[in-house]
Formats: structure tokens, C-alpha cells, sequence
């Protein structure tokens, strides 16, 4: 953006909605907006303590083996599904449903099947992440060139490096947009089922913080959320540029 | 030798159907070893189907195509296909692009490259090696194409319209070096184009399909200017002759 003439830094604007949060939050308009210099020096006060280091370690590995396996199951499922009509019509009304559906409301049915560990949470992540990634690694596959196809072909590639060498590569920067977009789904999920499975991680925090009033600390740890997906969430769109000049050219 | 093994490639009584359309109709045809055959016709005519057929990417519906005297039903070493539209992998540098037969075929790395190097310098791509498709021109990534299908070494090359998406001055270059390929290579070329002058310009044979369903109407063996150099085939008699013999017979397939 352009101001006056001069070229302003990506995401100048958070400046301003910045310092118009710390005015609402110095006349005191409302109890749920403390000031944002009080956010931070919150952010400073708990960050070092052990109960915020283990709920960053609690929810990042409940995130992390979630999206992993979201990835791990997603993308070949989304690859076998564009590659394979039978495959495709079994499984395409599923995904479609689970994609639009309110997950939310499957959490009480995980918490019966899996118990309220670790295990529950790791399973909603991965439902939340997983619909978008088999969906765009299908879009993916289904505008592969077909030459590419019949060139792997008749240089007498077998399925499975067709599947590793050409359609994996050639549907990579859709792949890589729909992990991005499921990875921020994932913060939902992880956040949901430390809220309702069982309260851990960051739930807990929010939990507490938000049933005693505790504001400024609930915002800090708002913030470290979403200061934390937000760099997740930049780097895969740098590894989606990374591929891109190829992207138009398949 | 026998009239079979005379022949490279044979197609013995092909029929193609899609659904109740008849593509290819009792269509048979020999291709001499070490020698260009182009299929030339209309477009409509199968030629491009014929070709996949005998690459084995789509089977006929019923026939024999037979390689070497053996009959085939899929892709084998012993064919490369050069496609129309190129079919590099745009996420792979050149060198990968060309050696990706012999990668397929689990040879190693180092001596893989080698080969892709020694091909890419014969196709006049030194010092690309590490650039990506994108980076290069139409008719040096069809360059590409044609390094990768030389560097399995199979004795049929099959090239569907390789140069018709390469502008003109580069395409008359390519069938300069086409004409010294058939002559150095000791391979039999099958060549697919829809351009009557081409055809004449590199073919030791010419098939001209007709249009549904295909069959082959004529067989055309240019013999009078092979030998001559490739700058004045353009002004022999004979090849002045055949491209009005073959527009003759065309034009009434053209709409």
C-alpha cells in the first residue's frame, strides 16, 4: 500500500488498529478490552512460567501429530481419489459432507469411541485439517497434463512411480494450499478439543483465564495463537511461491 | 533376412472402435528398419491413434502390431515416444527431465546423467542442463523431448507432430537435424504430421491416411533426392512433384 506517496510495510495497518485498541483500553470502555501495553506485559509476565510452557508443549504435540497424520492419510487419499473413478464416486460424498459439516458437534462421539485423552484430541485435529487437503490433492491430480501421464507411461513407469514421480509433483502446489488451509483449520480443532475433551494445552488456559475475568491474560494467549499460526500459516504459503513457477505451467 | 524382420515395426490388420465410431479400419502397414515413415492425412485420420497404438498407450481393438517380429500390447524399451506438446516435468531441471527414462529403468544416478549429458550435447543444449522447461524456448524444450527419447536407446522412435508447436524457422532446423538423425542413428523413426511438405521433406516412406474410418491410401516412396543435400531437396522435381501429387489427392478430405 502507498500512503501519501510513500510505500508503506506489509501490515502497516496492525499499527493503527493497534493504537486505536490501546485508546479503547486506556478510557476503559469495557472490561473485556484491557490496554494492549497491558496484553503484552502480561505476554512478558507468563510467558517464562512452567504452567504456559507446558500448555504450548501440550497443545503444539496434540497439533502436530494431528496435522501430521491428517497430511500422512489426506494426501494419498486425495491422489488415489483423482486418479481412480471408483475410488473417487465411494469416497467424494464422504469427504464432501465432512468438509461442510459441524465437527463440533462429532467431539462428544469422539470422547465416547476414544476416551478423553490425547488420543481424542489428535483425532479432531486431524477431522478438522484432513477434508480440505484430500480435496485439494484430488483437484490437484484431476488437472494433471495427460501427456505427462502417458509419457511415464511409455517410458515403462510402474504405478507406483507414476504415482510418487508425476502426480504427486504435478498436483504439489494444490496439495500445498490445501495443507495450508487445513493446518488453520487444525488451530480450530486442537483448541475445540482441549476446550471439550478434556481441559488441557491452550483450552485449559483459555479456560481459566476466561472464567475468572483475567482478560489481559487471555488475550496474551490469544495473541501467541495466533502469532503461532499466523508464521505456520506464512511459511506454507512461502513453499506454495517456492513451487509456483510451475504451477501454470503444467 | 526375412520380410518380417526387413520391417521393424509391422501393423497387421488394426481395428480401432471408440464406443460405435470406428477410428482405424483393417489397417495394415510395414515400416522399414532404419528408415522414416511419416503417417501424413487430414486431421481426423488416426494417425495419432495409430501411433499410440503401436507406442502400446491405448490398445487396438483387435490386430497385431509387432516390434522385431513379436507382438506387443504395451510400452517397451525397445520404442520412445516424442510428444506433441512436449511432456517435460516443468518441476525438473533438463538433465533430470532427460535422463527420467533411464530413471525409470533404476539406472544410477551418475551413470544415468552421463548418458542425459552426452544426448543433450548432440541436441545442442550444452550448458542448460541445470535450467528449468520454463526457462526454455518452445523448440528447445522440444529439444528436451527428443535428448530424452534418444537417451533409452530404443530402435523405433515414435514422434507424434513433434515440430508442430515450434515456430517455422526453428521447425525447417529441426528437420535439417531430423534428416542427419535417420542417416547417423541406425533407428527407424515413425513420424506423425499433418504437414505435406514435411512429410516429403524427411520420409524414406510416406503412408497418407484417409479419414473415417482411417485406412491408408496410398504408400509414397521418395527415392530420386534421399541422398542429396538437405539445402536443395526443396528445389528437386521429384519433391516439387509429390507435394502437388499428395495436395491433389488430400484436398477433397479438406473442409
Amino acid at each position: 500500500m502507498t500512503l501519501f506517496g510513500y510505500k508503506l510495510p506489509n501490515m502497516s495497518s496492525l499499527i493503527l488498529w493497534g493504537i486505536l485498541w490501546e485508546i479503547v483500553g486506556q478510557i476503559e470502555l469495557t472490561f473485556f478490552l484491557p490496554p494492549l501495553s497491558d496484553i503484552f506485559a502480561t505476554l512478558i509476565e507468563i510467558g517464562g512460567t512452567t504452567p504456559f510452557i507446558n500448555a504450548l508443549k501440550e497443545t503444539a504435540l496434540a497439533f502436530s501429530i494431528g496435522t501430521l497424520s491428517a497430511i500422512c492419510i489426506g494426501i494419498p487419499v486425495g491422489i488415489l481419489m483423482g486418479k481412480n473413478q471408483l475410488i473417487d464416486e465411494l469416497l467424494l460424498p464422504w469427504v464432501n459432507l465432512f468438509l461442510s459439516a459441524p465437527l463440533t458437534a462429532l467431539v462428544p462421539v469422539l470422547m465416547v469411541l476414544f476416551g478423553f485423552g490425547l488420543k481424542s484430541i489428535v483425532i479432531t485435529t486431524a477431522l478438522f485439517a484432513i477434508w480440505i487437503i484430500v480435496l485439494n490433492s484430488r483437484a490437484g491430480v484431476r488437472q494433471i497434463n495427460q501427456s505427462l501421464v502417458e509419457m511415464s507411461k511409455s517410458f515403462g513407469a510402474s504405478q507406483l512411480d507414476a504415482l510418487t514421480k508425476i502426480y504427486f509433483w504435478a498436483a504439489l502446489p494444490e496439495i500445498l494450499s490445501g495443507v495450508r488451509i487445513g493446518f488453520i483449520r487444525a488451530v480450530k480443532g486442537v483448541i475445540i478439543g482441549q476446550l471439550l475433551i478434556s481441559i488441557v494445552g491452550f483450552g485449559s488456559l483459555f479456560e481459566l483465564y476466561a472464567s475468572n475475568f483475567l482478560m489481559s491474560h487471555f488475550w496474551a494467549v490469544l495473541i501467541v495463537l495466533f502469532a503461532l499460526s499466523f508464521i505456520i500459516a506464512e511459511f506454507l504459503a512461502y513453499l506454495e511461491r517456492r513451487v509456483d513457477y510451475y504451477a501454470s505451467r503444467r | 533376412m526375412t520380410k518380417s524382420t526387413d520391417n521393424a515395426v509391422t501393423v497387421r490388420n488394426v481395428y480401432k472402435n471408440y464406443g460405435s465410431t470406428e477410428a482405424l479400419r483393417d489397417l495394415s502397414l510395414d515400416f522399414p528398419r532404419g528408415q522414416l515413415t511419416s503417417l501424413l492425412g487430414p486431421s481426423g485420420c488416426g494417425k495419432t491413434t495409430l501411433l499410440k497404438i503401436i507406442a502400446g498407450l491405448l490398445p487396438a481393438t483387435s490386430g497385431e502390431i509387432l516390434v522385431n517380429g513379436e507382438v506387443v500390447k504395451a510400452p517397451g524399451p525397445d520404442r520412445a515416444f516424442v510428444f506433441q506438446d512436449f511432456a517435460l516435468m516443468p518441476w525438473a531441471s533438463v538433465i533430470r527431465n532427460v535422463a527420467f527414462g533411464l530413471e525409470l529403468r533404476g539406472v544410477a544416478k551418475s551413470e544415468r546423467e552421463g548418458i542425459a549429458q552426452k544426448y543433450i550435447n548432440e541436441v545442442g543444449l550444452t550448458g542448460f542442463e541445470h535450467s528449468f522447461p520454463h526457462e526454455l524456448s518452445g523448440g528447445m524444450r522440444q529439444r528436451v523431448g527428443l535428448a530424452r527419447a534418444l537417451s533409452v536407446d530404443a530402435q523405433v522412435l515414435l514422434m507424434d507432430e513433434p515440430f508442430s508447436a515450434v515456430d517455422e524457422q526453428t521447425r525447417r532446423k529441426f528437420q535439417e537435424d531430423l534428416l542427419g538423425l535417420v542417416k547417423n542413428e541406425n533407428k527407424t523413426f515413425i513420424f506423425v504430421t499433418h504437414s505435406i511438405e514435411e512429410a516429403v521433406y524427411v520420409s524414406d516412406q510416406i503412408a497418407i491416411l484417409l479419414p473415417r474410418p482411417s485406412r491408408v491410401m496410398e504408400i509414397i516412396r521418395p527415392s530420386g533426392f534421399r541422398h542429396k543435400d538437405v539445402d536443395s531437396i526443396r528445389r528437386e522435381p521429384e519433391y516439387l512433384d509429390i507435394v502437388d501429387r499428395i495436395w491433389a489427392s488430400l484436398r477433397s478430405y479438406v473442409e
